[in-house]
């Protein structure tokens, strides 16, 4: 028996290493072919922020995911990367030194990641709740402090810079978005690589010990505020590698990137991906820059629609997308994942009816108070409708109400099926 | 110079009382449920922007009874079908979705009354000065801050310390299971104690709107100064708000009257220097640093003594 499950482990363990490497191979492919088909000057530049806001994310996630730090300021460190980057662009066209632009994202990290060596000792002293108003009051520190200091960050307007008066490489100038968008790949797929070796050194494990049980990381011989500072170190370099390559992208640094609005945007983006897993916040950062980018073209008030999906992420799946994904693994292995899916598309209907009702009355109130200067008919999903018309209202509140109520019922039919389908998946030994 | 001392001390005050009428609420809730209530100076903001509203349709003096309770019952529902449910996730999820929340909520108010300031005025019935010191007129209305902020401030003293709901509230403070077992309903006195804290913030708001600017933008500049007023007098600790709020209050006031800068001190710099961070620093005026004033404060009270003023533990 024994001798079967060994044999068993054996052959799961390697067939795992050969799917990790495959995710890996596969992920750097597409990265090269995704310009080759969606040619498009608009989609490379959505693929070169998405890329940027990848690696941001995942430096956030050294801190909550893995050591438990939760910080409302993470964006000063992308920031001061993103200013350090600029200068260090300038300097380099100034004095003709021999580095090219490939290098540049390096000095962002080093800017990141001597902020995070100044102040990090201090605010690493405490976790938790302290910790996070720390990191608030830290962040607002800088980012107000950054509109004194005028020759450094440039006052209100910024600091530009010209990533084409750089050193050339490959005979490439780095003038086109193509070209920026491979360098930025590249960043992607080095620093991705990097901070998953991380959580898989020794450092990465402590890490994950301290934000479980401190104490007993201090009985076995280790200091909790060290070994949260070092994270705090890494997670500032590779936030000012995200800020380097947003400076190079956009050419220009300037004090919205140390903002509030910039720490609330990448905590979103690892949240709702999922800290639990380390492809979570590479999930949560490709949907909350493809959303921001759709839906400020569509409608006026798309951060509202963030908070909204944060607040229901944070009430109902707290583990994010990824935990949603990977809790079918068990299910799939035992092969009954079939059965759960029926009660799936039941719950969906309302559910959709539900989301349809909240968007036509948030649009609804939004024009209904800035009529004058769009009209009142609103447009949603191809249908019109009127903003003060009572039917329009009156068909937002049955959709929520009705949504919401039978909604309900059907959720609790979901859960009903999963749990069977999870039993026959402990009955076959992939669920403990 | 006297003039400015005295009227700068009153102001300070004023600003401190009113940020203690934000923080008292803050603390208390911290330190029973351990949630930080990221959402608090939204309510405030709520609380202003319901006094607006409200004074547009019945008048002022409605509306300063009636958006105080209507944003006590906006926190108690939180409270009761937001945190409630979220506690069994965790500390950190609760305090996400207070950050969630005051995120929406600033976009569903710059939705509804748009993101310039609105016309909230001061109601005629105190529009007038009070009384005149060295030729400045000193107007009524603060005066009536003041003394609400004062009088809110004695109440709640007096019903934390006197009353028996009060005791309660300091039992469930620290000993919140065993509240529980002498047959209290804990989870009713977090919602109430919620609920209060809430509609104090929403006071706060209604008396602050027309003397301050009413936008949708104010919670997110209060906010974070409550946070240090609370963190820099100690999370959980109730004096040490108090103490935290009148000096931060009165360190900003003073800040703001003041003009001078090094360069008024010790004279220009060498013009030939050219831009650098040293002329900035140099010519930088102490009204303009007057905004990061609080967060100097809070690192320099983390090197020097980390739990805060009068806090005695740890997180």
């Amino acid at each position: 028996m024994s001798e079967v499950t060994a044999a068993h482990e054996v052959k799961e363990r390697s067939e795992g290493r050969v799917l990790f490497y495959a995710t890996w191979l596969i992920a750097a492919i597409a990265l090269i072919l995704l310009p080759l088909i969606f040619s498009s000057g608009g989609s490379l530049t959505s693929f070169s922020l998405i890329g940027i806001a990848i690696i941001f994310a995942l430096s956030y996630n050294i801190l909550l995911g893995q050591t438990g730090l939760l910080s409302f300021g993470h964006a000063v460190h992308y920031g001061l990367g993103g200013f350090l980057a600029v200068h260090v662009m300038n300097a380099v066209a100034n004095h003709d030194w021999p580095i090219p632009l490939p290098f540049i994202p390096l000095a962002g990290g080093i800017g990141g990641l001597a902020f995070a060596i100044l102040v990090g000792w201090v605010m690493t002293k405490r976790a938790g709740t302290a910790f996070a108003m720390i990191s608030l009051g830290i962040g607002e520190l800088v980012a107000s402090s950054s509109l004194i200091l005028r020759s450094v960050f440039g006052g209100e307007s910024g600091i530009t810079t010209d990533r084409t008066a750089l050193p050339h490489m490959f005979g490439w100038t780095f003038g086109p978005q193509r070209q920026v968008y491979y360098l930025i790949a590249f960043w992607v797929m080095v620093s991705a690589i990097a901070m998953y070796a991380l959580t898989r050194t020794p450092l990465g494990r402590i890490c994950n010990a301290v934000r479980d049980n401190p104490e007993r990381v201090e009985f076995i011989g280790y200091d909790p505020h060290v070994v949260r500072y070092f994270a705090y170190g890494f997670a500032g370099f590779f936030a000012g590698v995200a800020g380097g390559l947003t400076a190079i992208n956009f050419e220009i640094a300037n004090a919205a990137y140390l903002g509030a609005t910039q720490s609330g945007l990448v905590l979103f983006a690892a949240f709702i991906g999922g800290t639990a897993y380390f492809f979570g916040p590479i999930l949560g950062a490709i949907l909350v820059t493809y959303l921001q980018l759709g839906l400020t073209n569509v409608t006026t008030v798309w951060q509202l629609y963030f908070g909204i999906i944060f607040i229901g992420i944070v009430m109902f799946a707290p583990g994010g997308i990824a935990r949603l994904l990977m809790m079918h693994r068990p299910l799939i292995r035992a092969g009954s994942w079939l059965s759960v899916i029926p009660s799936y598309l039941v719950a969906a209907l309302p559910t959709l009816a539900l989301a349809l009702g909240v968007i036509l009355a948030i649009e609804t109130v939004a024009h209904y108070t800035t009529t004058g200067s769009e009209g009142n008919v609103i447009n949603l999903v191809g249908i019109p409708f009127n903003a003060t018309a009572p039917t329009t209202w009156l068909a937002a509140a049955v959709l929520v109400i009705g949504g919401f109520l039978i909604a309900r019922i059907t959720w609790r039919r979901v859960v009903e099926a999963w749990d069977r389908a999870a039993g026959v998946a402990r009955d076959r030994g992939y669920l403990a | 110079m006297l003039e400015l001392i005295v009227i700068s001390t009153l102001n300070g005050v004023l600003f401190g009382m009113l940020l203690f009428l934000l923080s008292s609420g803050l603390t208390v809730i911290f330190s029973m449920m351990g949630v930080l209530n990221f959402a608090h100076a939204s309510f405030y903001m709520l609380g202003a922007f319901f006094g607006y509203q409200l004074t547009k349709w019945i008048g002022f003096w409605p509306a300063l009874v009636l958006a105080p309770l209507l944003v006590g019952a906006v926190g108690m529902a939180v409270e009761r079908y937001g945190l409630r449910n979220t506690h069994k996730h965790g500390h950190v999820a609760e305090l996400l979705l207070t950050f969630g929340l005051a995120f929406a909520i600033e976009e569903i108010v710059s939705m509804i009354w748009g993101k310039s300031p609105v016309d909230y005025r001061v109601p005629t019935a105190l529009d007038f000065p009070a009384f005149t010191v060295f030729s400045t007129n000193y107007p009524a209305y603060k005066i009536f801050m003041l003394a609400v902020s004062v009088a809110i401030f004695v109440a709640l003293l007096i019903a934390l310390k006197r009353t028996r709901v009060g005791l309660i509230v300091q039992a469930a403070l620290t000993y919140p299971s065993m509240v529980g077992h002498l047959g209290h309903n804990v989870g009713r006195v977090f919602m109430l104690v919620f609920g209060v804290g809430s509609a104090l913030a929403g006071l706060a708001g209604v008396i602050a709107g027309p003397s301050l600017v009413t936008q949708s933008d104010m919670a997110a500049f209060l906010g974070p100064i409550l946070f240090v007023v609370i963190v820099f007098g100690g999370l959980g600790s109730l004096p040490g708000a108090f103490i935290a709020s009148l000096l931060i209050g009165l360190i900003q006031t003073f800040a703001v009257a003041l003009n001078g800068s090094l360069a008024s001190v010790f004279g220009p710099l060498d013009p030939n220097l050219g831009p650098s961070v040293l002329t900035d620093v140099w010519n930088v005026t102490i009204a303009q640093i007057a905004p990061i004033l609080p967060y100097v404060l809070l690192v320099l009270i983390l090197i020097v003594r980390p739990m805060g003023l009068l806090g005695t533990r740890e997180t």
